[in-house]
């Protein structure tokens, strides 16, 4: 938790407005007609101040408190055609938990949250709200204003907070011993669920991950300033209260191909949750100029390495002055965001098409241009230049203009001739996605993927080899978290049934 | 025993060790040419790249040799039988291909022939005829001397100051290698960039196909951060997971060397800082082993 004096001076006005409303709404918080409900102005999220976040690493979104979410709460209609739940990928029961909050029962509102959301308070804070169940909200469509949609997401995140903070997190229940063993690889989301599920049916469970910490995604490359760690940390500590096990510093295809895992260690079943860890470049001169990182190697030095804290951490990372970030996603704008955190003077963004093709969170988007990230639409890299000790100083950059949709639906950008014009930077942080890592694919003969690297699965979620399934980001290409947490649930599913012989 | 403990320590040269740590799966899973990466300290410290000299299955350990040149190879320095390591991961890198091809000339730069003796020792038990060019600075300098003299038909020593064998530079025997009658069939160059550089140049004009393993910076080692990428042929590679060898000829060594220095302020920086706390932390970990006071 950010100390008080990091508080941004708006906390106590937003929490004293919204006390104003709730002693006038609390006496009849059920029985309010859909009118006064869409009459009641949304809650703002309070925040650290932008000048001063940036000189920390602490959560931005700093939570409502009771009155706060209870007041968002009580904006919903309770639409009977729950168009919100349509709009999210594991369906979670929204005007039900949302009416408990509006309640002040926030252990049923928990209750409700978690039988379709394993991971509410890492949801909360990093689910595309905004294009998924907020996007279908009728509030926001009645005020003709989808920003004004009832913020489904914060609440989440209010209720998964208010249980890990009161010590009320409930364990899910595990289920009498089946004596079957499944091997879990890698501990994203897609793993810690299919986990968690696995372990309740009663099987015995092993993640194994390659790195020396478990979390995935979550903890590597989302920065503490938006996901704290300790909120990863407890959710992990609950899978191993469950009862499963977790092998650090274990690379399957390395230490132990799959099919050992099966032969040879006697696992019954293995779920494949590697994610999409390979960084793609942009594949022009100069990119391995000294100064030129990959997000993924910049985000995990600052996150998984700690390099943010220089009293502390052992691995560096070197001081930049003006950062170019190539990209227009989350990466990019966790990137941006931590490149500020780190003492950059000057942080660009530079996409090459429009804000609105943007893939980030839009919440993300505006506390970055809060916090001082420039954003440059319409342009692009053609070439980065060195000094003479094979250093980036420039980039070599040419306008672009959209054209007609490409094949992911989004307008396509196109170069403007004889636009090109030079850009000074000392570092520049690629972020334009990732892509499957081929180490495992290589090390199992067998394991079918398509053109793209992802591994090809049934509607099982089994791969071509038998008894292996897998999810996430290595089945989807890169998506996101909540994704990820839904094919980890389908999997354990399937999985469970083949266990029990009747999957061929 | 615990898992990363250190089972063995010996000092080789003045900066030099020899460790042997426990690790059975990746005794077990390891071939010649693939190395393994390091961290002392879970939550802050730094993860390091070692090649892995040797492995012993039954006792379930892997060799690693090491020189002092950084904050973590300092700390693993200080380190005693029976303290643990924070984690050891591994064996990552494409293993070397061991094949049969005559004539092998193996160069060894420095503590190069750490990584060097492994692919030494399998290359001739492929049935290949295996000559050694081992440099160093000085007599002093020179480690797995007898290891490499078990392994090699031929073994051609330089030093910088003429202190054991001939006062050259590893390429003046390559050089003469390649002159004569029987060149080599393939030559594999281990040590500092610089050597590699030139070893590679060395053999260009006479079309003997050189390996050269790189060592670049890297985090994870699995290809998952690209931190440790080079430029080959024109194309970027993946150290961690294409290599660690690659074709000498097309390897842009200027790039690679220039890529090598990107942390070396921060780095001196980093050791100066942190030496003390750190070896305070050390200490303190140590304690409750030693016989309490009072
Ligand atoms: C910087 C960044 C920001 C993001 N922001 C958001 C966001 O705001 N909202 C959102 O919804 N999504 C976001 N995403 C995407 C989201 O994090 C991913 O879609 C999600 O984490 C995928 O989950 P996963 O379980 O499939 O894989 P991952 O989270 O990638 O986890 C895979 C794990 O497997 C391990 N592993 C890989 N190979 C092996 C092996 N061979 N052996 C053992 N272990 C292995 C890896 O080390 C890793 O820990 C972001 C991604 C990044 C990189
Ligand atoms: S669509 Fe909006 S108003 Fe309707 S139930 Fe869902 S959250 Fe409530
Ligand atoms: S060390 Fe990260 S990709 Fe090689």
């Amino acid at each position: 938790m950010p100390d008080d004096h990091a508080r941004h001076e708006k906390v106590d006005d937003l929490a004293a407005d919204t006390g104003r409303i709730f002693r006038e709404l609390a006496p009849r918080i059920r029985d309010l007609t859909p009118k006064e409900r869409l009459a009641i102005p949304p809650r703002e999220m309070p925040a650290q101040a932008p000048d001063r976040r940036v000189g920390n690493v602490s959560e931005v979104a700093l939570g409502y408190n009771e009155e706060q979410a209870r007041v968002e709460a009580a904006r919903c209609l309770g639409c009977s055609g729950k168009p919100c739940v349509e709009g999210c990928p594991v369906r979670v029961d929204i005007p039900g938990f949302v009416a408990a909050v509006a309640d002040g029962d926030f252990a049923k509102a928990a209750g409700i949250l978690k039988r379709d959301n394993l991971l509410p308070a890492i949801c909360g804070r990093v689910c595309p709200q905004e294009k998924q169940c907020q996007a279908r909200c009728v509030v926001g469509k009645a005020l003709d204003d989808p920003e004004s949609a009832v913020s489904i997401g914060r609440l989440e995140r209010f209720v998964a907070d208010w249980e890990r903070l009161n010590g009320r997190q409930s364990m899910p229940e595990v289920g009498p011993s089946t004596g079957k063993k499944v091997a879990v690889v890698g501990s994203g989301p897609a793993g810690l669920v299919a986990a968690a599920d696995l372990r309740r049916l009663g099987h015995d469970v092993t993640i194994f991950e390659a790195f020396h910490k478990p979390g995935g995604v979550m903890v590597y490359g989302i920065p503490e300033f938006r996901l704290p760690k300790d909120i990863v940390a407890s959710e992990i500590g609950a899978l191993k209260a469950m009862g499963v096990e977790i092998r650090l510093n274990f690379v399957v295809g390395r230490t132990r191909g799959v099919l050992d895992l099966m032969e040879r260690d006697g696992y019954d079943a293995v779920f494949l949750g590697v994610g999409a860890g390979t960084p793609r470049f942009l594949g022009v001169e100069g990119e391995n100029l000294v100064g030129v990182f990959s997000a993924s190697e910049y985000l995990t030095r600052a996150n998984l390495m700690r390099a943010y804290d220089r009293e502390r951490a052992h691995t560096p990372i070197c001081g930049a002055r003006v950062v170019a970030v190539v990209g227009g996603g989350n990466v990019a704008m966790d990137a941006a965001r931590t490149a500020l955190r780190l003492g950059a003077e000057e942080v660009h963004v530079v996409y090459r098409r429009t804000e609105s093709e943007m893939p980030a969170r839009a919440e993300e988007v505006v506390r970055a241009r809060e916090e001082g990230v420039a954003f440059h639409f319409l342009e692009n890299v053609r070439r980065f230049i060195g000094d003479d000790s094979g250093r980036v100083k420039s980039m070599e950059c040419y306008r672009c203009e959209l054209g007609g949709p490409d094949a992911s639906g989004r307008r396509s950008s196109i170069e403007i001739k004889g636009s090109e014009f030079i850009f000074d930077v000392d570092t520049v942080i690629v972020a334009i996605g990732n892509d499957p890592n081929p180490l495992l694919r290589k090390a199992t003969p067998g394991l079918e993927c398509d053109n793209r690297g992802n591994l090809v699965v049934d509607s099982n979620r089994m791969t071509s080899l038998k008894g292996v399934f897998a999810g996430g980001d290595i089945v989807l290409g890169a998506a996101t978290v909540i994704l990820a947490m839904g094919e980890g649930r389908r999997a354990a599913e399937s999985i469970d049934r083949f266990l029990a012989g009747e999957l061929e | 025993m615990t898992e990363y403990e250190i089972t063995s320590k010996e000092r080789l040269t003045e900066n030099a060790f020899r460790i042997r740590v426990r690790a059975p799966l990746i005794a077990e899973a390891r071939r010649p040419g693939q190395f393994v990466i390091l961290s002392l300290d879970g939550e802050y410290g730094e993860r390091i790249p070692l090649t892995i000299v040797d492995s012993d299955v039954v006792e379930g350990t892997v060799t690693l040799v090491f020189q002092v040149v950084g904050l973590t190879t300092r700390l693993l320095s200080m380190l005693e039988v029976g303290d643990s390591l924070a984690s050891l991961v591994g064996p990552l890198g494409a293993p070397t291909r061991i094949e049969k091809v005559g004539k092998v000339v193996c160069v060894a730069g420095g503590i190069g022939v750490t990584p060097l003796y492994p692919i030494a020792k399998a290359m001739k038990e492929a049935g290949n005829t295996v000559t050694v060019i081992q440099g160093a600075r000085n007599a002093g300098a020179l480690i797995l001397e007898k290891e490499i003299a078990e392994v090699a038909d031929e073994v051609v020593l330089c030093t910088d100051d003429g202190s054991k064998g001939c006062r050259a530079l590893v390429t003046a025997p390559l050089k003469e290698m390649c002159e004569g009658v029987s060149k080599p069939d393939l030559v594999l160059a281990i040590g500092p960039p610089v050597m590699m550089k030139f070893c590679a140049e060395t053999t260009r004009p006479y079309g003997v196909r050189t390996i050269v393993s790189l060592n670049s910076i890297m985090v994870d080692g699995t290809g998952m951060c690209g931190g440790c990428r080079v430029t080959v042929g024109g194309e970027t590679r993946f150290v961690c997971v294409d290599g660690p060898e690659f074709d000498g000829h097309k390897v842009d060594f200027d790039n690679m060397i220039a890529r090598l220095g990107s942390y070396r302020p921060c780095e001196r920086a980093a050791l100066e800082c942190r030496l003390d706390a750190e070896i305070e932390r050390i200490k303190d970990a140590r304690r409750p082993r030693a016989p309490r006071k009072g």
